[in-house]
């Protein structure tokens, strides 16, 4: 029983070194062994675009909150400025480093206006 | 095979070590073969605890007593379910299940994210594995659960408490959620190390979080109905510092859930959630600790305990370390947005996230000055339920009313006068609900009777929410009321789920109330013959009766239940005297009346010669309503958790980069 016991422990400890050496085993000589980060650039359009997300969502919210009552006429009409300048700023800048808005930030952009 | 249960975690600690090491040099070098070699390190190192379970199930199915484990935590007359469930029943075994659990779930969570721990946080890995190798040094050095020894003619057996259906499935969801709440942790500590301060990390684990949280919410309810139904004292939860234990991270988990909404949305807060994923994460290594260590039974039993000092060190480990990385992250965690206005629905979470921590701090304080006093001034005190209640009403009330207030503000800011055009219809029911209860003489526990109120004002906040929402949506153009209520859902789960599970709070408020502040008891001693009332109930005992069961020698005590003068039934109350165990439980007689929401709740407390059996007999009103409550808490948290495409959609955009070598 021991001589099984041993035998699948050394199975299994083989299997492991294996798995774990495998990234090695198969790029033994890797012409790019550096992590692949997020440029600046990428990090900024990341921030713009969450920037436009959550002020799309915003507006959105703030679209139902008036329908259901939460918000007055005035307080909707003061916050739903400075909320649309935000996308659009976002957008702006997201415009300017070449990124273009994709179908679904369109569709988000029309049913916030309408 | 013990021999193969040894090895097998011998190979996992190898592997979790070195992924731990290979990793953090990887991250911190920027190499991508070596972090990948980690991070397989790390996916094998859940096989190699695979196979170190699998051997220990198979000692116990096979009542292999040469393992000491398996002689210790069961006997051959104990059926196999329970057999197998001692699986977790010792400490060595629920150390391997959280290692198991652990593995499990850091693995998966690498293989769903893989860009994302390869290439964003790249210190997912080590953190994870750091984590992991803890448990790993426990169980290959300190508490395995392979020691063998010349093998005795049968076990021990399994504590008869333990041996309940509701402790098949408590123990490991207590598990995922303890363990669960790893991930968040990882991937926040990941995203601090790695300089990220975006919302990856949130959108990553959001799930991970919700799903841990949920397995604790249902392991603690599954562990209230395991205390009510076998440990027979006719209560649901007696702030015993084992129940606390799960509660805290609970608690602070549920502080996260909403304050994180804030980060989403407003990108503030970003110092508080990493403080409190880190305070949830340490809770429940706490939590682990305190059942695990023997720190419960004395101060004594945990310095002599051999993980105890493990565990205390492992604690101050995670402290000392997450709280380094949060200062020091510091000047990138800082938000530019601030709270527009003290009335608003991101306000209204933060208020609500104060009285949480303070809740789970003061039940924290709770469980640690005993042991304190017991380790500086040598005196044991206990800190008894009157200390919680208290603080479970001075901080619970709040967190109800603000549970109601919150969903009715808007985000950003809100005028009083809208707020009070949205209060007018809860306030109303709430004041109604009051003066009506008062008048049917709910009145005899005051504080059941402002519970009661807050409790209708929340439950009319949220089916206003569902009902002006579903209007909305009807309005914009659902074709019918039934669509537009499920657009309302469908297209903002997290917010219409999250008003089910606050539905389901406050049935486990109605149910706590009502066995609380309503209940009745009644205790006498009966002979055959002789009948006991309690509120509108008679009982009769008709006689005792004993038989053998598989495992133990059963004595009931038989009862005639009478409402209202009308037969309902019989019952059987008595105790269970267990044979390998040498122990008796008490096997308490239940009666549900589900329309009503209570039970008829007997205790069979003595057995005496001359045939008269000592009763304890209680009335629950509304308790069902606290289980009850836990199916719609998984209702609500599933709602929560279901994947919206149009969202999955928008954030594969956002997160298609183009990604450039790092700087050598």
């Amino acid at each position: 029983m021991e001589v099984v016991a041993l035998a699948l422990a050394a199975m299994l400890a083989l299997g492991c070194v294996v798995f774990v050496a495998r990234p090695f085993l198969r790029e033994p000589e890797a012409v790019d062994d550096r992590i692949r980060v997020a440029g600046m650039g990428e990090q900024e359009r990341i921030r713009l675009e969450e920037e436009r997300d959550r002020a799309l969502a915003a507006l959105k919210e703030l679209e139902f909150d008036h329908r259901t009552g939460k918000i007055s006429d005035t307080d909707y009409r003061e916050s739903v400025g400075a909320l649309r300048s935000q996308v659009a700023q976002a957008l702006r800048a997201l415009d300017a480093q070449g990124h273009a808005p994709d179908e679904r930030t369109k569709a988000d952009e029309v049913t916030v206006r309408v | 095979m013990p021999l193969l249960g040894r090895a097998a975690l011998l190979v996992a600690f190898g592997l979790v070590l070195y992924a731990t090491i290979a990793g953090a040099y990887a991250a911190l070098r920027g190499r991508r073969r070596l972090l990948e070699s980690a991070r397989n390190a790390f996916l094998a190192a859940f096989a190699a605890a695979a196979v170190a379970s699998l051997v220990l199930l198979a000692a116990l199915a096979g009542h292999d007593f040469s393992f000491a484990y398996v002689a210790d935590h069961t006997s051959r007359e104990l059926p196999l379910g329970y057999t197998l469930a001692a699986f977790w029943g010792g400490q060595q075994g629920s150390l391997l299940l959280w290692f198991l659990v652990l593995t499990g779930l850091v693995s998966a969570a690498l293989a769903l994210n893989p860009r994302l721990t390869r290439e964003v946080l790249p210190w997912t890995v080590p953190i994870g594995a750091g984590i992991a190798s803890f448990f790993a040094l426990l169980l290959c050095f300190v508490a395995s659960p392979f020691v063998t020894h010349a093998p005795p003619a049968d076990g021990v057996g399994l504590n008869p408490s333990l041996q309940n259906p509701y402790m098949l499935a408590h123990p490991p969801l207590l598990y995922l959620g303890y363990v669960g709440l790893t991930v968040p942790f990882a991937f926040a500590m990941a995203a601090l190390a790695s300089r990220r301060a975006d919302e990856r990390w949130i959108i990553a684990t959001r799930r991970w979080t919700l799903a841990a949280w949920t397995c604790l919410g249902v392991a603690i309810l599954l562990g209230s109905k395991w205390a009510y139904e076998e440990v027979g004292w006719g209560g649901w939860y007696a702030w015993d510092p084992v129940e606390n234990a799960a509660l805290m991270p609970w608690l602070v988990a549920t502080a996260f859930l909403h304050s994180v909404m804030i980060q989403e949305k407003k990108n503030m807060l970003r110092v508080w959630n990493s403080v409190l994923i880190a305070l949830a994460f340490g809770l429940s290594i706490f939590g682990t600790f305190l059942t695990r260590s023997g720190v419960l039974n004395s101060i004594h039993s945990f310095t002599e305990s051999s993980i105890g000092p493990w565990f205390i060190g492992f604690l101050a480990l995670v402290a000392a370390g997450s709280a380094a990385l949060i200062i020091w992250r510091l000047p990138l965690l800082r938000s530019r947005t601030k709270l527009e206005s003290l009335v608003s629905r991101e306000a209204a979470f933060l208020y609500n996230n104060l009285f949480l921590v303070a809740l789970a701090l003061t039940v924290l304080w709770g469980v640690v000055y005993p042991l304190v006093s017991e380790a500086i001034r040598g005196v044991a005190v206990t800190v008894g339920a009157p200390y919680y209640n208290f603080f479970a009403v001075a901080f619970g009330l709040p967190i109800i009313v603000l549970m109601g207030i919150g969903p009715l503000v808007a985000w950003r800011r809100a005028s009083l006068r809208s707020l009070a055009a949205q209060l007018a219809w809860p306030a109303g029911v709430a004041v109604a609900v009051g003066v009506l209860l008062a008048l049917a003489g709910a009145g005899s526990s005051p504080a059941g009777l402002v519970g009661y109120t807050f409790a209708a004002f929340a439950l009319t906040t949220i089916v206003q929410e569902f009902a002006r929402g579903t209007r909305a949506r009807k309005a914009l153009g659902a074709s019918s009321w039934p669509s537009a209520f499920s657009q309302l859902v469908g297209r903002n789960r997290r917010r219409y789920g999250g008003y089910v599970v606050h539905a389901a709070i406050v049935l486990l408020l109605l149910g706590a109330i009502g066995i609380g502040g309503f209940g009745t008891t009644r205790e006498a001693k009966l002979v055959p013959g002789n009948s006991m009332q309690v509120g509108d109930y008679r009982l009769e005992l008709l006689g005792t009766a004993q038989r053998r069961s598989a495992n133990a020698k059963e004595i009931r005590a038989r009862l005639a239940v009478f409402r209202n003068g009308e037969s309902v039934g019989s019952l059987a109350a008595g105790k269970n005297r267990y044979f390998a165990e040498q122990q008796t439980s008490n096997e308490v007689a239940i009666r549900s009346d589900l329309l009503r929401g209570e039970d008829l709740f007997v205790i069979a407390d003595q057995f005496n010669s001359d045939g008269s059996v000592y009763l304890k007999v209680l009335v629950n009103p509304l308790v069902n309503l606290i289980w009850l409550a836990g199916l719609v808490f998984l209702l609500g948290s599933l709602i929560t958790m279901w994947p919206d495409a149009r969202e999955q959609r928008r954030l594969a955009g956002r997160f298609a980069e183009a990604e450039a070598p790092a700087p050598a």
